[in-house]
């Protein structure tokens, strides 16, 4: 793997990864709505997307619902990775384990189907919840978010020192306290990276969102999917250009609060 | 209820579960439980339950299973219909068949492209390191769809690729590249890569660098180096990786639907037109169910791998 | 300044009226199927500063995670000052406890750290503060209170740990390697440094160390442990002098150990019939009958190394030196007797102008008969 196979293979990856977002970007601000031939320098795709009712409304949605998405993911994802981490043995140990990693390899489909029929028996029922719309979504993410922020969680409380909790228990603190006082604010940076991803990937999902949703509560991947089917189209590129910029400052951000963090320490 | 604290809330709320005979312990266990019990177990029962129902034009469309006889009993109505159609029909047989092979097909050049690039950042100096892994996660934070949307530009019959070709005069008329097999494996692969790397560069990154210089040392060339060192030594993170990417793979739905053309068939595609397209929910329910054992076979089994290894 | 010496006037231990501080009684844990401590029976009085001596894996810390509780007891009872501990968690014991990793809160100050169990007591955040402050004065951190724990040298945070575990005025202080993480010269400044807080305070101690020369230091009394089991609980020089079996002889410090047989017993003197140094005279100890199996212990320093065979002993043996090695205050020597059998011997360099046995010299070693220990396990 010495000599020029290993850089050629390398920059070839990297030429994959990269030539279609950078195409993407630069025919955002082609002046032609032929998406793929050059027609000079304008940015009217981003005036026409700024002015699209429809794109606007379901972005909005889409924000709501992965706020709270990532909110709840946290909390339950959390609870769930602490239990199985601090709590020993209990009855439904290994259930839990199995129902908070299966989320991870579960066919989005298969959540999006079941979690449906499950809502539609539920209504049938009990009479909640009452159609389908914005709650039923942010369930539906809650559920599979849950899992990768345990993973993460589990991760990092594991590596953390037990006996940090144990010196809070020893100096008086109830089981309680010492979850609120050591163990959540030693674990909060990896809670924030666990809620930065459930809050992506609730933001990124499109399957599981068209099963759940009602209507009225088209997420933006819904809207943009609806569009891109019928295909390409030039205020798709322009919004895409706005979703990698913000990712690139939000990375940029993350990066220098991390080595500031790392110069601290 | 030595579970919560000396102070006087918590004392009296702890008072007044330890009545009903909870602890606080099984309240904290209770939480996750109940919420993925409901809304990540429960839900495939009820998929277990509509599968054995009929397709019916009504609200909910599928017949209960459950049913009141003349008689006041409850009588149960199950039917295997769905899935001796399932077996019968080769469309699900074909989707289920080339769903296994377009995931394995685009699992093997995932790993093609993905490893030497896992090998590369594994081994480069710590400032390079960290940003060619960047660079490697970075794409996984803009948005799926918009990857696959991306190629959607590049493929097209007027799009980059064939574009740039042409103008090159490399080829004379547009090669067909967008709705094809091609098209999905290269959406599958582009969309997973990081999947694959990022495992292997974690089991990479654990190789000794003197190993290498001593199967160098004791006569063995670049190319007999790599097989007999690193390859074997990063089993590990070849099957985690290739795990990572025929999984998803098997089930993907978005990718085919904006890449593949319509004799692209692949099983979560099939799922999704069932549901939406035909508005059979039965017949959909029992392809998810099918579908649930394709995937959970070759998770068991990579378990059942790890588990040994673990015990050795 | 010698541990035992401080606690010289009063030696509870030797009281049989007193009562114990700390009473451990037939406590057993087991984890699965691995008993980690096993049957010990323990007392500890006020004021003392125990050590729980043993090689890793020795139960140890698990019998202090117990008094601690952080481990319940599979069987037996511990009880704190009269108070039997069954169903108190750690927050309300009347221990604190040092960790061996120090286990700072990495997110609050030093000053935060050590005023966090006074918080817990529900003092007032101002009272608080004023005792921490003066807890950190007595470890001289009081210049660090507002840095945080990954600012600290490694000797600072042992002494914020100290002082975390110290402030609450425990009637226990339980200490799992407390200088484990220092380098020697450190961690022989403050294990007399640990001596004079512990006098200071009067506060009882129980330090959890594998490293002999510490509890030797440190310690009031020392617990030797082994499989879980409590070997010989002893003062340090009882201990050293007069182990209770070649497993707690060999564990502190060097010991020569020679199997043989009981073969005649005076009033004054008692014969022992090994193999390797054939008749060997010792103090006679009780307890031993005729064809009994022991071993008579010796440790190198008793040995007596001359060039000449002295005279009025039977208890000499000719040899040579194989090896010697000088460390300066005292020279170690590996001597081959004449009966093939290799023995371990020092002698204390006093004079600078000694003119010492050496490499490969003909020598004889001799020994007082009361030098031996003789040990039946």
């Amino acid at each position: 793997m010495r000599g020029w196979f290993l850089p050629l293979a390398v920059a070839f990856g990297f030429i994959f990864l990269y030539a279609p977002i950078v195409s993407l970007v630069v025919f955002s601000f082609n002046e032609s709505r032929l998406v793929t031939v050059w027609g000079g320098f304008s940015t009217r795709w981003y005036g026409e997307l700024i002015r699209d009712r429809q794109i606007l409304g379901s972005a909005w949605i889409s924000l709501q619902v992965a706020f709270w998405s990532a909110n709840l993911a946290v909390i339950v994802g959390t609870l769930g990775a602490f239990v199985l981490t601090r709590f020993g043995k209990f009855t439904g140990r290994l259930l839990l384990t199995g129902m908070i990693t299966a989320p991870l390899v579960m066919p989005e489909v298969i959540t999006g189907l079941s979690l449906l029929l499950l809502f539609v028996s539920m209504e049938l029922t009990l009479g909640w919840p009452a159609g389908r719309g914005l709650t039923t979504i942010v369930i539906a993410h809650t559920t599979f978010c849950a899992a990768f922020v345990a993973v993460i969680a589990q991760t990092r409380l594991r590596q953390m020192d037990e006996s940090l909790e144990e010196a809070a228990r020893d100096l008086g603190a109830g089981p309680v306290r010492v979850f609120f006082d050591i163990t959540l604010p030693v674990i909060t940076p990896a809670l924030v990276a666990g809620w930065l991803l459930a809050f992506t990937l609730s933001l990124d999902d499109l399957v599981i969102a068209s099963f759940v949703s009602g209507p009225g509560a088209s997420t933006l991947p819904m809207v943009i999917f609806s569009k891109v089917r019928l295909g390409v189209s030039p205020d798709v590129n322009a919004l895409a250009t706005i979703i990698i910029g913000f990712v690139l400052v939000a990375v940029i951000i993350a990066g220098w609060l991390m080595r500031r963090t790392a110069r601290r320490m | 209820m030595n579970a919560l604290t000396r102070s006087a809330p918590w004392r009296g709320t702890a008072w007044a579960f330890g009545k009903l005979g909870l602890s606080g312990r099984s309240l904290v266990i209770a939480i996750p439980m109940l919420w993925l019990g409901v809304f990540f177990l429960a839900p495939f029962f009820v998929l277990g339950r509509i599968s054995l129902a009929e397709a019916i034009i009504a609200r909910p469309p599928f017949t209960p299973l459950f049913d009141r006889a003349p008689d006041g009993t409850l009588e149960i109505i199950a039917s295997f219909e769905n899935f001796r159609f399932l077996l019968e029909d080769a469309l699900y047989r074909n989707a289920y068949l080339s769903s296994i092979r377009i995931a394995l097909v685009s699992t093997v050049f995932a790993l093609l492209i993905g490893y030497p690039i896992a090998y590369y950042i594994a081994r480069a100096p710590e400032p390079k390191r960290s940003i060619l892994l960047l660079m490697v996660i970075l794409p996984f934070w803009t948005s799926f769809l918009l990857r696959g949307y991306a190629w959607m530009g590049f493929l097209r019959t007027n799009g980059v690729i064939n574009n740039t070709l042409m103008s090159l005069g490399i080829i004379d008329a547009p090669l067909r590249m967008m709705h094809t097999d091609v098209a999905v494996y290269i959406g599958i692969v582009y969309t997973y890569l990081p999947f694959m790397i990022l495992p292997l560069y974690a089991n990479l990154t654990k190789l000794d660098g003197a190993l290498l210089e001593a199967a160098s040392d004791l006569g063995a060339s670049p190319t007999v180096t790599f097989l007999t060192v690193p390859l074997p030594l990063s089993l590990p993170g070849i099957v985690a990786g290739s795990m990572l990417v025929f999984i998803p793979a098997i089930g993907e739905y978005v990718i085919p639907a904006l890449l593949g053309g319509p004799d692209t068939l692949m099983i979560g595609r099939v799922l999704w037109d069932e549901f939406f397209s035909s508005r059979d929910w039965p017949v959909a329910s029992a392809v998810a169910i099918v579908m649930l054992f394709l995937v959970v076979a070759p998770i068991m089994w990579l378990q059942s791998v790890q588990n040994r290894r673990g015990m050795d | 300044m010698d541990a035992s010496a401080i606690a010289a006037d009063t030696r509870p231990w030797r009281d049989p009226d007193a009562q114990p501080f700390i009473s451990v009684r037939g406590v057993t844990k087991k984890f699965g199927d691995f008993t980690a401590v096993s049957d010990v029976d323990l007392d500890i009085y006020k004021g003392e500063l125990f050590c729980l001596l043993g090689e890793s894996g020795c139960g140890k810390s698990t019998l202090l995670r117990m008094l601690a509780g952080f481990e319940q007891p599979t069987e037996g009872s511990i009880r704190i000052d009269g108070e039997d501990m069954a169903h108190v968690p750690p927050d309300r014991r009347p221990t604190n406890m040092m960790f061996q990793s120090y286990a700072l809160f990495p997110h609050m100050t030093v000053e935060k750290n050590v005023a966090y169990g006074l918080l817990r007591e529900g003092l007032k955040k101002s009272e608080a503060c004023a005792k921490a402050a003066e807890m950190l004065r007595m470890v001289k951190l009081e210049k660090l209170a507002r840095r945080k724990p990954d600012q600290l040298s490694g000797g600072q945070r042992q002494r914020v740990a100290l002082a975390r575990a110290l402030v609450k005025r425990p009637k226990l202080l339980l200490l799992d390697e407390p200088l484990g993480a220092l380098d020697k010269k450190l961690r022989e400044e403050t294990q007399f440094e640990l001596i004079k807080i512990q006098e200071t305070l009067g506060v009882t101690f129980i330090v959890v160390t594998h490293d002999q020369d510490e509890a030797m230091t440190l310690a009031t009394r020392i617990g030797v442990m082994k499989d879980g089991m409590i070997e010989q609980v002893g003062e340090p020089r009882e201990i050293y002098e007069t182990p209770d079996s070649r497993f707690v002889a060999d564990f502190i410090g060097t010991i020569n150990l020679f199997e043989g047989r009981v073969d005649a017993a005076a009033p004054d003197m008692m014969r022992i019939r090994t193999e390797a140094l054939g008749d060997v005279l010792v103090s006679p100890q009780s307890g031993l009958t005729q064809g009994q199996q022991v071993w008579a212990a010796l440790r190198p320093e008793r040995f007596w190394l001359t060039r000449e065979k002295p005279e009025n002993t039977r208890n000499a043996w000719h040899g040579h030196v194989e090896e010697m090695g000088y460390i300066g205050h005292m020279s170690q020597y590996r001597i081959r007797l004449d009966s093939g059998v290799l023995v371990r011997a020092s002698q204390s360099n006093r004079l600078r102008d000694e003119d010492p046995i050496s490499w490969d010299e003909k020598a004889w070693v001799s020994v007082n008969p009361a030098a031996f220990r003789v040990l039946t396990r």
